[in-house]
C-alpha cells in the first residue's frame, strides 16, 4: 500500500502569490484542512485505458504541413518519490506555437496562428513509465500581469497517477531562459531547487541527428511505498 | 533509498481547454445502464468579488451508487458498475458553470471501520490558482452528515459550503457553489 507524505514546506507554490496578480482575487484565504487519506483520496481517476491517436503525441503531424518553428522531442519518466516509474498512466500536454501564440480564441496576441500547429497532446507511459513527445519549442509571449511581461517558454502538462492525492498539473521550462527570474509563476515556488526541478535538460542522447533537439523531463508525483512501523500490519 | 520530491505544481492558466477539455462527454459519468438515482450537479465557480470564474476546470472523482471506487485499491467486495465511470472533467462556462450528470454515489468506508456519508472528491483548476483545490460535495438530504467524519473536521458554520442544495423547481437537479475566497468561502482540503 502506498503512503503520501504532505509536501515539504517550499517545495509548492503558496495560493495567494501577489506578484501573480489573478492569485490576488481567486486564491482561498482560509487555510485548507488538513484530510485524513480515505478510499475516496488514496482511489482515483486511472485513464489507463484511453485510446490514443497516432499523432496524439507527435505535434508536428497533426495538420496536412509541417508547422514553423524549431522540433524537439520531449521524453523521459513518470515516477512516484521513491523513483518507481508509473506504468500505464495518462499525461496531456498544451503549449504556444513557435509565435508564442495559442490555437485558443482568448488569445489575442499578435503573434502568428500556424495552420499546422494545434499544440495540445497526450500519451499514455509505457510499462516502465516511459513518454515521449514530438513538438515544435513554443515560443515566449507578453502577458497582461505587470508592465514588460512576458513567460518563458513552457509546456503544460497534466497527469493523474495512481490516485486522487497524486493529480498534478504543473509547467515544464527550458535551460537558460533569461525570463525565468522575472517571471512570477515560476518564481512562486519558493525553494530554489523546486523551482529547479521544473527545467527540463538537454539531452544530446534523446537528440536525433538531422532531426530534432532532445530534452528530458521526469515527472514525480507524490506517493511513496509504506514503512509499516513494528506490529502494525 | 533517497526520496524524490514530488513536482511543484503550476497554473493552468487560461488556455488549458485546448488541452484538457476539448471532450465534453467527460461531464458524464454515469451511461444509460448506470445504476442509482441519477442526478445532474451543477456547479458555480466564484472569485472573491463573488463574480463568475469563466476560465476555471472542475473535475470529479465518485463512488459508484453501491459505494464501489472503480479503481484496484478499492478491495470492497463488491464489483463496480461498469455502465458508471467514476470521473469527470468541464471547463467553466461564461457564467462560471458547469453541469455534470451522475449518480448519487453510495457510501464508502471511512478507513476506521465506520462509512462517510454520501460524497463527490471534487478538484478545481482555474487561471489564478497556483495549485488544484479539493473541496467535497455532500447532499443536503443524506441523514449520514450528521455523522460523517470529515464533516466532523470542518467548523459547523463551514458545514453548509459542502453541502449541494436539491433546485425546488427541477427534480433531480442539484447546485453546488465554490466560493473561491470571501464572504462564505468553500472549505477546501489539503489533501
Amino acid at each position: 500500500m502506498k503512503t503520501y507524505p504532505r509536501p515539504e514546506p517550499g517545495d509548492q507554490p503558496p495560493l495567494l502569490h501577489p506578484p501573480y496578480v489573478s492569485s490576488i482575487r481567486r486564491a482561498p484565504a482560509m487555510p485548507p484542512i488538513p484530510l485524513p487519506h480515505t478510499l475516496s483520496e488514496l482511489t482515483g481517476p486511472l485513464f489507463g485505458e484511453q485510446p490514443i491517436g497516432e499523432t496524439d503525441n507527435d505535434l508536428t503531424r497533426q495538420h496536412a504541413g509541417d508547422p514553423v518553428g524549431e522540433r524537439i522531442i520531449v521524453a523521459g519518466r513518470v515516477l512516484d518519490e521513491d523513483g518507481r516509474p508509473i506504468p500505464h498512466t495518462l499525461v496531456e500536454m498544451w503549449q504556444a506555437n513557435s509565435a508564442g501564440r495559442y490555437s485558443h480564441r482568448n488569445d489575442n496576441h499578435p503573434a502568428p496562428l500556424d495552420p499546422n500547429f494545434t499544440g495540445s497532446g497526450r500519451t499514455i507511459t509505457d510499462a516502465d513509465g516511459n513518454y515521449r513527445f514530438v513538438t515544435i519549442k513554443p515560443g515566449r509571449y507578453p502577458w497582461r500581469n505587470h508592465h514588460n511581461a512576458w513567460r518563458p517558454a513552457h509546456i503544460h502538462f497534466s497527469l493523474f497517477g495512481t490516485s486522487f492525492i497524486t493529480r498534478l498539473v504543473t509547467q515544464m521550462y527550458f535551460p537558460n531562459d533569461p525570463l525565468m527570474p522575472f517571471d512570477p509563476i515560476s518564481q512562486s515556488i519558493p525553494d530554489e531547487r523546486a523551482r529547479q526541478r521544473l527545467i527540463s535538460r538537454f539531452d544530446l542522447e534523446l537528440t536525433e541527428p538531422e532531426w530534432a533537439l532532445g530534452y528530458r523531463f521526469d515527472f514525480v508525483l507524490r506517493g511513496c511505498d509504506a514503512t509499516p512501523f513494528e506490529g502494525q500490519a | 533509498m533517497s526520496r524524490l520530491s514530488a513536482l511543484p505544481s503550476q497554473t493552468v492558466g487560461p488556455f488549458f481547454h485546448i488541452g484538457l477539455t476539448g471532450n465534453t462527454k467527460l461531464g458524464c459519468l454515469a451511461g444509460p445502464e448506470a445504476k442509482g438515482e441519477r442526478i445532474r450537479l451543477r456547479f458555480r465557480l466564484l472569485d472573491g468579488d463573488g463574480a463568475p470564474v469563466p476560465d476555471g476546470m472542475i473535475e470529479l472523482w465518485q463512488a459508484d451508487a453501491s459505494g464501489k471506487y472503480q479503481h484496484p485499491a478499492d478491495t470492497q467486495e463488491k464489483g463496480p458498475d461498469p455502465a458508471f465511470r467514476g470521473s469527470g472533467r468541464l471547463a467553466t462556462d461564461a457564467e462560471g458553470t458547469c453541469s455534470f450528470e451522475t449518480v448519487r454515489p453510495g457510501r464508502t468506508p471511512d478507513g476506521r471501520g465506520g462509512c462517510q456519508a454520501s460524497h463527490i472528491n471534487v478538484s478545481v483548476f482555474a487561471r489564478g490558482l497556483m495549485a488544484r483545490v479539493c473541496t467535497r460535495v455532500y447532499f443536503e438530504d443524506d441523514p449520514a452528515l450528521a455523522d460523517d467524519p470529515v464533516l466532523a473536521l470542518v467548523p459547523e458554520d463551514r458545514r453548509p459550503t459542502l453541502i449541494a442544495r436539491p433546485d425546488p423547481a427541477s427534480p433531480g437537479c442539484w447546485s453546488f457553489d465554490i466560493r473561491l475566497q470571501g464572504e462564505r468561502e468553500t472549505v477546501f482540503f489539503d489533501v
